[in-house]
C-alpha cells in the first residue's frame, strides 16, 4: 500500500496530503496511515485537502477515525484547504458541525 | 422501462375493495364507541373496544400498504465493472453450514469478493475459508472491551476494512443463487437507490408450515406495497446495499452522537461540579480552584456551542483549559513537595543529592497532570464529565457506525435512517437465496421474540411517526409493522371477553343486536376477501393464526423492550440457534399460556351451556360467544402441532 505524501512543519505538526479521489478504495489506506502516524508519536496532524478532487463518506470516515486517534493521543487532527466538492460533502453530512476547515495547512495549528 | 413492460399497481377494483373495507370498518368501530359500549362493565367493555379499534387500525394500515401494491417489471440489466463484497455473517452456526453458504457465495456469477465475518472467531472456520479460497475476517482490536453490537457490529467492522461499492449481506444459512447479483445490481443505476431487498425463503419447511416460518404475505404483497411508497425495508439478509449510503449514515450518526454527547455533558456539568465541590470540603484549596477553572471552561464551551462553533474546536479548547487547571494543582502540590524535600535535604545535608531533579522532572509533572492521574481525574464524576466533552466517541469501538445499533434488529432501523436521508429502496420479488428456518418450537419462539423486541426498541427509540426526512406514507409504512407487534394485548381482550360472558354473564356490548352484526359481519367478510385477493392463493391463514396465538411472546417483547429502553435493563437477548434443539418430549411448557387460555375457553363454554340450561342467559348471547370461542380455539390451536413438530424429516409428506 502506497502512502500519501507527508511533511513536517516547523512546529512538529505533520501534514498529510491525499491526492486525487479519497473514496472507498483509498479510505482504508488513509485510515491506516493516520493511525500509524499517531502511533509513531505524531499526534498533531493536518490533512491538507488541496489536492483532493473528490471525497466520499468512506473518506470522511477515515478522517473521523484519524481525529479519534489523534485526540486519544492528546493531539488533534485538522483539515486544511478543502476544495468545493469536499466542502459540499462536509456540509451534506453535517460533519462541518464537528470539524472546522482551515485555509492553510501551515496555519492550522497557529496559536495551539 | 424495458421491453418487459412497466411496473403494475392495483386495479381500480382492488382500490374500491380497500376503500370499502376501511369504510365498513370505520362504520363499525365508530358506532361501537358511540352507541354500544356497555359502560357499566367498563373493565371488560373498554379493553374490548380498544382491541377492536387496534384491529381496525391494523387493517387500515394494511389497506394503505396495498393501495400502492407495486409489482415491478423485470429488473434493469446489471452494468459491468461494479465492485461487490459478499458478507456472510456468522456467530455460532455449524462450520459446515457456513461453508455451504460460502461455497455458493463464491459461485455467484457477478465478479465479487466473498467474506466470512466470524464473530465466533473459530480457527476451524478460518481454515475452511482458506480451503475454499474465500476471505475471512474477525473483529479488529478496536472492539476489545467495547460494545460489540452483535450482527450490526460485525457488519460495521467489516465495512471499515473492505471497499466494494456494493455489499450483499447473507445470514450464514442463506444459500445464494449464482444469479443474485445479476438480477439486482441493475436497480442501483438509479444513484439514489441504497437498498435492494429480496425475499427470505426457507427450504426446510413442509407444506403445512407448522411453525409459520414462511412469510408469503410479508415477502410479497406487504413488501411490494411498502415498495410502492418507497418504504420497502431491509430485513437483515438477502439484501444488497450501497456502501456510500451506509457510510453516510455512519458519518451523520457520528455527528449526531457527538452533538448529543457534548451538549448533554455540558448541560449536566454544573451539577457534577457542585457535587464534587461539596464532597471535597475546604481543605484542598488548589483542587477547589481547579474546579472553578473547569467551571469557567464549561461556561466558555457552552457559549461556543450556542454560537455554532465546530465541536472539535470547542472540545479541544475545553480539554486544554482542563489540562491547564490540572497542571496548576500539580504544580502547587509539587511546590509543597519541593519545599519538604529541600527541608529534608537541609536536615540530612547529604552531598550530591538532587531530590528535585530525580523526583520532579518535567516528564513526571506532565504525567501527574495527565487526565487520568491528576487530582481532578481522581474525582470519578469529573473525569467522566470531562471525557464526555470530546469528539472521540470513546464509548464505542469505532466513531462511525454505519448500521444502526439502537436495536437488536439492526435492519429496520438502518433502512428507516436511509429513507430519512432521502435514499430509495427496492423490493425485488424473486427468491434468490434459500435459507433454513428454525425446526423446533423453542427456537422459533426465541427468534420471534427477538424480532419483536427489536421492532419495539426502534418504535420506542426512533418512532417513525416523528422522524424528519420521511414522507407521511413512509412513516406509516414503518409504523404499520411496529403496530402489528402490539397484537398481544388485543388478543388478551379477544380471549377474555367470551370467557367473562360465558361464566359471569357480563356483556361488554349493550346488546347483540341486528345493528351490531349488520355492521361487524360485512367488515369481517370484506377484510377476508381483501386478504384472499391480495394473497392470490398463497396460504395466509398460518400467519393470521400466529399473529394472535403468539400473544405471550408479543407481550413479553413489549415489556422487555420497554424495560430496556427506559430502565436500561438487558433484554436477555439470545442469538437464534440454527440447529435443532433436541429434547425428550414435546416442550409443552413453551406454550403454557396458550394451553391455559384454551382450557379456560373450553371450561367457560361448559359453564355457559349450563347457565343457558338454567335459563340464566340468552340463546343468542351464548351462541355468539360459543362461536367466538371456536374462533379463538382455531387460532390458538396452532401451537399444538407446533410443539409436536420434530423437524422436516419426521413429517410424512415433508
Amino acid at each position: 500500500m502506497t502512502h500519501f505524501a507527508t511533511r513536517t512543519t516547523g512546529s512538529d505538526v505533520v501534514v498529510v496530503r491525499p491526492e486525487g479521489r479519497l473514496n472507498m478504495v483509498a479510505a482504508p489506506r488513509l485510515r491506516e496511515q493516520l493511525r500509524d502516524l499517531v502511533d509513531s508519536g505524531s499526534a498533531r496532524v493536518v490533512v491538507d485537502l488541496a489536492a483532493t478532487e473528490f471525497i466520499d463518506s468512506s473518506g470522511l470516515g477515515a478522517l473521523v477515525s484519524g481525529l479519534k486517534a489523534a485526540r486519544q493521543a492528546g493531539g488533534d487532527l485538522r483539515l486544511a484547504s478543502p476544495t468545493a466538492q469536499v466542502r459540499s460533502v462536509l456540509s451534506l453530512t453535517s460533519l462541518d458541525r464537528v470539524l472546522r476547515t482551515y485555509d492553510s495547512a501551515d496555519a492550522a495549528f497557529d496559536g495551539d | 422501462m424495458s421491453a418487459a413492460g412497466a411496473d403494475r399497481y392495483p386495479s381500480p377494483g382492488l382500490r374500491i375493495l380497500i376503500a370499502a373495507t376501511v369504510l365498513l370498518g370505520l362504520n363499525y368501530v365508530v358506532w361501537r364507541w358511540l352507541f354500544s359500549v356497555n359502560w357499566s362493565a367498563w373493565w371488560i367493555a373498554v379493553p374490548l373496544v380498544v382491541a377492536e379499534t387496534y384491529s381496525l387500525i391494523d387493517s387500515m394500515l394494511f389497506g394503505l400498504t396495498m393501495w400502492r401494491w407495486r409489482r415491478r417489471a423485470a429488473p434493469p440489466a446489471a452494468p459491468d465493472g461494479l465492485t461487490v463484497d459478499v458478507f456472510i455473517t456468522t456467530y455460532n452456526e455449524p462450520v459446515d453450514l457456513v461453508t455451504r453458504t460460502a461455497e455458493a457465495a463464491a459461485r455467484i456469477r457477478y465478479p465479487h469478493e466473498t467474506w466470512i465475518l466470524d464473530d465466533g472467531e473459530r480457527p476451524e472456520l478460518q481454515s475452511a475459508a482458506a480451503e475454499l479460497g474465500v476471505r475471512y475476517m474477525t473483529r479488529a482490536a478496536s472492539w476489545t472491551n467495547k460494545p460489540r453490537h452483535a450482527k450490526a457490529g460485525n457488519l460495521n467492522n467489516a465495512l471499515l476494512h473492505t471497499h466494494g461499492e456494493f455489499i450483499l449481506v447473507l445470514d450464514a444459512d442463506q444459500v445464494p443463487d449464482p444469479e443474485i447479483l445479476h438480477r439486482t445490481l441493475g436497480y442501483f443505476q438509479d444513484e439514489r437507490t441504497a437498498l435492494v431487498q429480496t425475499p427470505q425463503y426457507f427450504v426446510n419447511v413442509p407444506e403445512s408450515d407448522p411453525l409459520g416460518s414462511q412469510a408469503p404475505l410479508f415477502y410479497g404483497p406487504i413488501q411490494q406495497g411498502k415498495d410502492g411508497w418507497n418504504a420497502a425495508f431491509f430485513c437483515g439478509s438477502n439484501a444488497i446495499l450501497r456502501r456510500e449510503a451506509l457510510m453516510q449514515l455512519g458519518i451523520t450518526g457520528y455527528v449526531r452522537a457527538v452533538e448529543e454527547g457534548v451538549v448533554r455533558a455540558l448541560r449536566t456539568a454544573g451539577k457534577v461540579l457542585d457535587r464534587a465541590r461539596s464532597e471535597l470540603g475546604a481543605n484542598q484549596p488548589e483542587v477547589l480552584a481547579a474546579l472553578d477553572s473547569v467551571r469557567v471552561a464549561v461556561r466558555t464551551a457552552r457559549a461556543a456551542v450556542r454560537q455554532g462553533q465546530p465541536l472539535a474546536e470547542v472540545t479541544y479548547r475545553f480539554q486544554q483549559s482542563v489540562d491547564e487547571a490540572a497542571r496548576a494543582v500539580v504544580d502547587a502540590d509539587a511546590g509543597s513537595i519541593r519545599a519538604d524535600l529541600e527541608a529534608i535535604a537541609a536536615l540530612t545535608a547529604t552531598p550530591g543529592s538532587d531530590a528535585d531533579g530525580v523526583l520532579l522532572d518535567e516528564t513526571t509533572l506532565s504525567r501527574l497532570a495527565d487526565r487520568e492521574w491528576s487530582p481532578l481525574g481522581a474525582l470519578e464524576s469529573i473525569r467522566t464529565m470531562i471525557r464526555a466533552v470530546d469528539v472521540s466517541r470513546d464509548d464505542e469501538a469505532e466513531p462511525t457506525l454505519a448500521l444502526a445499533t439502537i436495536s437488536v434488529t439492526e435492519d429496520m432501523a438502518t433502512s428507516m435512517r436511509l429513507h430519512g436521508m432521502g435514499w430509495k429502496s427496492v423490493y425485488h420479488h424473486e427468491v434468490l437465496a434459500h435459507g433454513l428456518a428454525p425446526e423446533d418450537v423453542g427456537t422459533m419462539l426465541t427468534q420471534r421474540l427477538r424480532w419483536a423486541q427489536g421492532t419495539i426498541q426502534v418504535m420506542l427509540r426512533e418512532n417513525p411517526l416523528v422522524q424528519r426526512g420521511l414522507t407521511i406514507a413512509q412513516r406509516l409504512m414503518y409504523w404499520a409493522t411496529m403496530w402489528s407487534y402490539l397484537a398481544g394485548f388485543a388478543a388478551l381482550a379477544y380471549i377474555a371477553a367470551p370467557v367473562i360472558y360465558l361464566i359471569f354473564g357480563v356483556l361488554p356490548v349493550q346488546a347483540y343486536s341486528w345493528d351490531f352484526f349488520g355492521r361487524l359481519v360485512p367488515f369481517l367478510l370484506l377484510n377476508q376477501v381483501l386478504f384472499v385477493v391480495v394473497s392470490r392463493g398463497t396460504p395466509t391463514w398460518r400467519g393470521q393464526q400466529y399473529s394472535l396465538a403468539l400473544f405471550p411472546v408479543w407481550i413479553q417483547a413489549c415489556w422487555t423492550a420497554f424495560r430496556n429502553v427506559y430502565l436500561h435493563k438487558p433484554l436477555d437477548f439470545a442469538v437464534t440457534p440454527k440447529t435443532r434443539q433436541r429434547r425428550a418430549g414435546p416442550p409443552w411448557g413453551k406454550v403454557r399460556y396458550q394451553i391455559a387460555a384454551m382450557v379456560l375457553l373450553v371450561l367457560a363454554s361448559a359453564v355457559g351451556v349450563v347457565r343457558l340450561y338454567l335459563g340464566a342467559s340468552s340463546v343468542l348471547g351464548v351462541g355468539v360467544n360459543l362461536f367466538w370461542v371456536l374462533f379463538d380455539l382455531a387460532i390458538l390451536s396452532v401451537v399444538i402441532p407446533a410443539v409436536r413438530y420434530r423437524g422436516p424429516d419426521t413429517e410424512g409428506n415433508g
